[in-house]
């Protein structure tokens, strides 16, 4: 549908369009502002930026080739060429790997700087100003570690695991959004997907554990397999509950709805909500019920206190003891890909996702008289809030792991099947009754207004 | 819908092509080779320096099916719950909210049945106590419980 849009949209307007501001302006007339219900998806607006760019530029014919030139362009922008959708695509996902890596080399960073602080140290301060570029010459160190596999290992099965887990968490960043309107795609299954995906990593580390052939491995490999899957039930729970109130599995729908009531349809998406719209004040389970999966994805990440699948003095290094050099260095990343993961689905599900809770700071850049300036700082500011709470949510993360001791297996057992699974089941229990009784209004008696 | 699945793919693609084009292709031309003949030892699985005993794939504990039995249980409920719960809204604001909360209120009761006897029979504690065994652990594990010390104060047994 949206392909559709997108090039019935190119047919009437494209050659119009004198700049960028232009393009932006009546892009988002067309897609998402004046529409609700229909979003940027992150390779359509890149392919609307290649198609605009080939369509408008022209070599100066002074030039060699320049004919040739053009009528490549041109070609490459007509309708029915795939071009500008795939090349949209590339850039997208270029983007959120970029993102991904940068976000990575600096919560490694953090991390060690959070962790030095409590313990009264430094922490890493040699390279580049306190230390900042250190967990970039760490990873050119791994790049050129030799590759060891051991003798024993089965190598095929210890050769794939690292993409395994990799694209497995990578995947999950499909139908996560950055803030207003920015989203790789927006899928119709979206909280869904990220659940059920959720399992591949878990089968790659079970691959990386086992192909080590190590008896290390293998505990730590046993210990993963049974921990990961225990509290993804909690979770998905806790899924369940939101989608239940929310009516949707796509993510920016959720979101949407935490803004508080559409005022009107004709300014475009003017939201008026405030803090008590999010999911987590909904009704009076909710704040049980984000607490049980806070506790939850930090097992699922293997966070302290919930590390048993990596505790260091017992096993030690869990389930990557045999990997070394750049192989260790991608099961790194992909941990901290998910750690961002779940602290930004959090946001997204019960912290209001880019909504700040203060109207005036939410509306701005919508309504009737907002220009190109005041919807892209508005954009900006949106981006800015759902980053913030993401990395608090990161930082609190970290706090949990240099205050809380590690839990034994059974008290990891006895925390999943006893504690968490009963109270996330009442919550979600509750939340139906509420939701019956109610009929959908908030806790504060705010009815939310979306059809 | 097809072009969501399309990100889907290529962020696939993409995870799997970083991997290989980082550990095979960049990583390969920076490292030196492992050379095995010079180096015994350093291709051996590592166990804290001493040689390995036996392969490693070996027989684990069967409280671990236990557990992924229960754990299979509970998943394919709470996937029975996802289309459930999407519908949910639509449907209550259509007046059938009561019907449909009814229906799935008996399905996590059968399966609550299920859980509340897993729990009572002590598959859920990773130490299974059978009821008739007791009395004999209590018996066999003492506590270490304060003994009166001569001069009345109180001094705990090692």
């Amino acid at each position: 549908m949206n392909l559709f849009v997108f090039t019935n949209f190119f047919a009437q307007t494209g050659k119009d369009l004198k700049n960028l501001g232009d393009y932006a302006e009546a892009a988002s007339t067309k897609w998402g502002l004046a529409e609700p219900g229909v979003y940027y998806e992150g390779g359509l607006f890149f392919a609307g930026l290649i198609k605009w760019l080939l369509s408008t530029t022209e070599v100066s014919s002074a030039l060699p080739f320049a004919g040739t030139v053009n009528g490549l362009m041109t070609s490459l922008a007509a309708d029915g060429s795939i071009f500008p959708e795939l090349g949209g695509l590339l850039i997208t996902i270029g983007v959120v790997f970029g993102f991904v890596n940068v976000f990575a080399i600096g919560a490694v960073w953090s991390e060690r700087k959070v962790s030095a602080h409590m313990q009264c140290r430094l922490g890493p301060m040699e390279v580049g100003p306190h230390g900042l570029l250190q967990t970039v010459a760490d990873g050119l160190k791994l790049l050129t570690k030799e590759d060891i596999i051991p003798r024993l290992a089965d190598k095929p099965l210890f050769a794939i695991a690292p993409a395994v887990v990799f694209a497995g968490v990578l995947m999950r960043f499909v139908p996560l959004p950055f803030g207003d309107k920015l989203i790789a795609s927006d899928l119709d299954l979206g909280l869904f997907f990220i659940a059920a995906v959720g399992a591949v990593e878990v089968l790659g580390v079970i691959m990386a554990g086992w192909a080590s052939n190590n008896k290390w491995s293998l505990f730590a490999t046993i210990r993963t397999a049974t921990q990961m899957v225990s509290y993804e039930i909690p979770i998905g729970i806790a899924f369940v509950t939101v989608i239940l109130c929310s009516g949707s599995f796509s993510l920016m729908e959720i979101v949407n709805q935490q803004g508080g009531s559409l005022l009107s349809a004709d300014d475009g998406y003017t939201y008026q909500g405030w803090v008590w719209h999010w999911n987590l004040f909904r009704n009076p389970f909710m704040p049980i019920l984000g607490i049980v999966y806070f506790i939850a994805s930090l097992a699922e990440c293997k966070r302290a206190p919930f590390d048993l699948p990596e505790a260091e003095s017992e096993l030690v290094s869990g389930f990557h003891t045999e990997y070394s050099g750049m192989r260790f260095a991608l099961f790194f990343l992909a941990e901290y890909a998910a750690m961002y993961l779940v602290a930004a689905v959090a946001v997204v599900i019960f912290l209001g996702g880019w909504w700040s809770g203060i109207y005036p700071l939410d509306a701005l850049g919508t309504g009737p008289d907002a220009t190109i300036y005041t919807k892209t700082l508005g954009l900006l500011v949106k981006v800015g809030v759902f980053l913030s709470k993401a990395f608090a949510l990161v930082f609190v993360q970290m706090w949990i792991r240099w205050t809380l001791p590690r839990i034994r297996l059974d008290q990891m057992m006895y925390v999943c099947w006893k504690v968490l699974l009963p109270i996330s089941l009442l919550c979600f229990v509750g939340s139906c009754l509420w939701e019956l009784v109610s009929g959908g209004a908030s806790v504060f008696g705010f009815g939310i207004v979306v059809e | 819908m097809g072009y969501q699945l399309l990100n889907v793919l290529v962020f696939t693609l993409f995870g799997v092509f970083f991997v290989v084009l980082t550990v095979s292709i960049l990583s390969r031309l920076l490292r030196p080779r492992v050379r095995d003949e010079s180096e015994p030892g350093k291709l051996e699985t590592y166990e804290c320096g001493e040689p390995t005993i036996g392969s490693s794939w070996v027989r684990f504990d069967i409280r671990f099916y236990t557990l992924a039995l229960i754990f299979l249980i509970f998943d394919v409920e709470v996937a029975f719950l996802y289309p459930w719960s999407r519908v949910f809204k639509t449907l209550n604001q259509h007046g059938f909210g009561g019907f449909i909360f009814l229906e799935v209120l008996v399905f996590l009761c059968i399966l609550m049945v299920g859980f509340i006897y897993c729990w009572a029979k002590g598959d859920l504690d990773w130490l299974k106590v059978k009821p008739f065994m007791k009395a004999a652990v209590v018996k066999e594990v003492p506590e270490p419980d304060a003994v009166e010390a001569p001069d009345g104060k109180e001094e705990v047994a090692v």
